[in-house]
């Protein structure tokens, strides 16, 4: 096996590390998803949650030799992207329909 | 040395997720998740998972985030609206229930993670490895072991293909 990355072996003491980034970053994401009323930003909000999800799933599966969690995370991220394409061509259509993409203005319009 | 490289991308995670969340302008903050989705990758190869690294940047970096700039670009025609407003520039509502909420969420998960003594954990799960290059591992694991969710996530991507397609046609309706 090629040792390419053998200079990066770092011991678990690293884990905690990446769980408070993980957190962070789920944190945020959940901020931007709430206070942000553009949809194009609220969808940057949860790829940010995913991002995090994967991130954890990464820094458990460290030391696994059965690579379950890598597998998990490329999983994660292939839906990320079925998610993330049909959510947009979703804010194609709705700004065809409102001429607007802001959440509350959708919101009022379609109540009409 | 490398704890200084893992640090500073860590810090780098941490400021452009918070620019996402402070900027008003769209597109400052599609770029500033450009810089997470980078630190994201970097902190893979640190941890020794080289091929989602690479996943990450080309699947991300390479799609997500120019399919949301092209997002942008398709919603903010010039003069769409009648008061002369874009929506280039964001609103934000519900700041207080938003950042209440964010930072009790991230009490709640720093506090269990002081509290579970996860290193301990992870250190009785499995022994130390070495460091190794995991792509033939995830070649033979998505052949072998994960061949339903692969070729499941395949039909899925075909799925969203045509959805896309359909739901973007704009000659209907």
């Amino acid at each position: 096996m090629i040792n390419a990355v053998d200079i990066f072996n770092m011991d678990n003491s690293f884990l905690s590390y990446y769980l408070l980034t993980g957190a962070l970053l789920f944190s945020i994401g959940l901020a931007v998803v709430v206070t942000k009323r553009n949809v194009i930003v609220v969808l940057m909000g949860i790829e940010l949650m995913l991002n995090a999800v994967n991130l954890n799933l990464v820094a458990f599966s460290k030391n696994d030799p059965d690579l379950q969690g890598q597998m998990f995370a490329l999983f994660v991220i292939v839906v990320a992207v079925c998610e993330a394409v049909v959510a947009l061509a979703i804010v194609l259509k709705a700004h065809e329909h409102f001429n607007t993409i802001n959440l509350d203005e959708i919101s009022t319009n379609s109540e009409e | 040395m490398i704890p200084f490289i893992f640090i500073a991308f860590i810090l780098l995670i941490a400021v452009s997720a918070s620019v996402v969340l402070w900027s008003k302008n769209v597109l400052y903050a599609a770029f500033s998740l450009l810089l997470t989705f980078f630190g994201i990758a970097a902190l893979y190869v640190l941890i020794g998972a080289d091929f989602l690294a690479i996943t990450q940047l080309l699947v991300y970096v390479g799609g997500i985030l120019v399919l949301l700039i092209f997002g942008v670009m398709l919603t903010n025609q010039k003069g769409s609206k009648e008061n002369g407003k874009n929506d280039i520039i964001g609103t934000n509502t519900n700041r207080l229930i938003g950042f209440v909420v964010a930072i009790g969420l991230f009490g709640l998960l720093f506090y269990s993670f002081a509290r579970a003594d996860f290193i301990k954990i992870q250190s009785y799960l499995f022994e130390t490895a070495e460091t190794f290059s995991t792509t033939q591992n995830i070649g033979i694991l998505l052949m072998t072991d994960f061949v339903l969710p692969f070729e499941v996530s395949g039909v899925l991507l075909m799925a969203t293909l045509i959805g896309a397609a359909y739901l973007s046609n704009k000659s209907k309706v």
